[in-house]
């Protein structure tokens, strides 16, 4: 069961912030939503700073990231 | 290929270019007419802004700066070729407002934006580095208010009006720039016949410089205030090194252009008061650290449909009337006879009020 990160609609850093601290509670994989390119880019980077692996999906204007270690 | 230039402008490279891009054009902006040391100053050219419109009849600094229309539509095209216009409002926008107007006085206590607290560095004036200090101060309050769990809520996406008020008002401000009509004898549309708002390049290549940033902005997520916020929170040096190259830059193209000259006391319209130059600072940065972005990524954010930014960006120009109709704006040293300016006891107090303000947004707006 994954973990899921609800981020849609908070302005970065928020989205960052939750992601890494979903990260740090090391329960993977843990699923990411958010609705803006920006917060998609910059999950990204954080998660992969974080040693994590990134696959992203668009589903109908949302964005789902999948981060796995 | 539009992903891959996203993940281009997404990169490292992609965010030094868009440094390069406002450290080589600001100091050109100069040259072609622009304040000195305020090639690009998006505090003051906002207050500029206010003064045309006369919302304060501060007469010395009135002009619509078609840089900041540039800059919301330059982001508004970047968004709509790129599929990233997305109309959204909601999250708190009367303490957006509020920060607007606070992010303001401390701005011009300091007289200017972090954007011109680097390039008045990059021109050689030193009391930047006290504005700068201040800013660091700021932000590195408002991360500890994010640590401990501040935000102000989620947004909601929404009508696709609402996305357009923004650049549609920059339109409509064009359009008073352009036609310049006199509303009454006395009255508004008021330009500056001397003082800085008297200084400005020519029209097009105002817009022209500003639609370049704005669209590169827009594509590269650029921010003074999520730089140092970035580091401070997770060691993230993505964003501050579009900030280096943008100093780096902007100090070689002054170098080449003869726009250097170091010191402290009576440079371009600035003040050589250190504690107050800091403490402008330290609100502007903690109201932008709680806003979520610098006065300049906000204006890119309105351009792409934030509706929230939007209203910061309305908060920062009714500060801006406030802060001269108030007297409480910095005042530049007075070189002829000697006399060091800085700001009125007003000023003083305004500052002082906006930090506890900020405090208290920072304190009371948190998830438990």
């Amino acid at each position: 069961m994954a973990k899921v990160v609800d981020a849609r609609g908070f302005s970065c850093p928020q989205p960052v912030i939750l992601t890494r601290r979903a990260i740090q509670e090391g329960q993977f994989p843990i699923e990411v939503l958010v609705e803006t390119v920006t917060s998609r880019e910059n999950v990204r980077r954080a998660a992969e700073k974080l040693g994590c692996q990134v696959e992203v999906e668009e589903m109908g204007g949302e964005l789902k990231l999948t981060i796995t270690k | 290929m539009s992903e891959r230039l996203t993940r281009f402008f997404a990169s490292r490279w992609g965010i030094v270019l868009a440094g390069v891009a406002i450290g080589v054009l600001a100091p050109l902006l100069q040259k072609a007419g622009n304040p000195q040391n305020m090639g690009i100053c998006v505090a003051c050219f906002e207050r500029d802004i206010a003064g045309a419109l006369g919302l304060h009849r501060a007469a010395v600094v009135q002009y619509i700066r078609p840089e900041i229309i540039a800059f919301v539509l330059g982001a508004t095209i970047a968004a709509l070729l790129f599929r990233e216009f997305k109309p959204r409002a909601g999250s708190a926008p009367i303490v957006r407002f509020v920060l607007g107007v606070f992010a303001m006085i401390g701005s011009l206590a300091f007289l200017g934006c972090p954007w011109r607290a680097l390039l008045r560095l990059a021109g050689g004036d030193l009391n930047a580095i006290l504005g700068l200090a201040g800013l660091v101060t700021g932000v590195t309050i408002g991360v500890q208010f994010l640590k401990a769990g501040y935000n102000l809520g989620r947004s909601s996406k929404t009508y696709a009006a609402v996305g357009w008020i923004m650049p549609a008002t920059m339109i409509g401000l064009l359009l008073l720039r352009i036609f310049a009509p006199k509303f009454s004898a006395d009255g508004a549309i008021f330009f500056s016949e001397k003082g800085p708002g008297s200084l400005h390049a020519p029209l097009l290549i105002s817009l022209g410089a500003g639609l370049v940033i704005g669209f590169l902005a827009q594509r590269t997520r650029f921010c003074t205030m999520g730089s140092i916020r970035d580091v401070l929170l997770m060691g993230d040096t993505h964003l501050i090194s579009g900030v280096g190259a943008l100093l780096v830059v902007a100090f070689i193209t002054n170098l080449l252009l003869g726009q250097v000259n170091f010191g402290f006391f009576g440079q371009p319209v600035a003040h050589s008061s250190y504690l107050w130059n800091f403490l402008g600072m330290v609100l502007a940065g903690l109201a932008f650290a709680l806003a979520g972005g610098c006065p300049g990524r906000q204006l890119f954010l309105s351009g792409e449909g934030d509706g929230d930014a939007g209203v910061f960006v309305l908060g920062m120009i009714t500060g801006a009337a406030f802060a001269h109709n108030f007297a409480l704006a910095g005042s530049p040293d007075n070189v002829a006879d000697g006399i060091v300016g800085g700001i009125s006891p007003y000023g003083m107090a305004a500052v002082l009020l906006g930090l506890v303000v900020c405090l208290v947004i920072g304190l009371t707006m948190r998830e438990k």
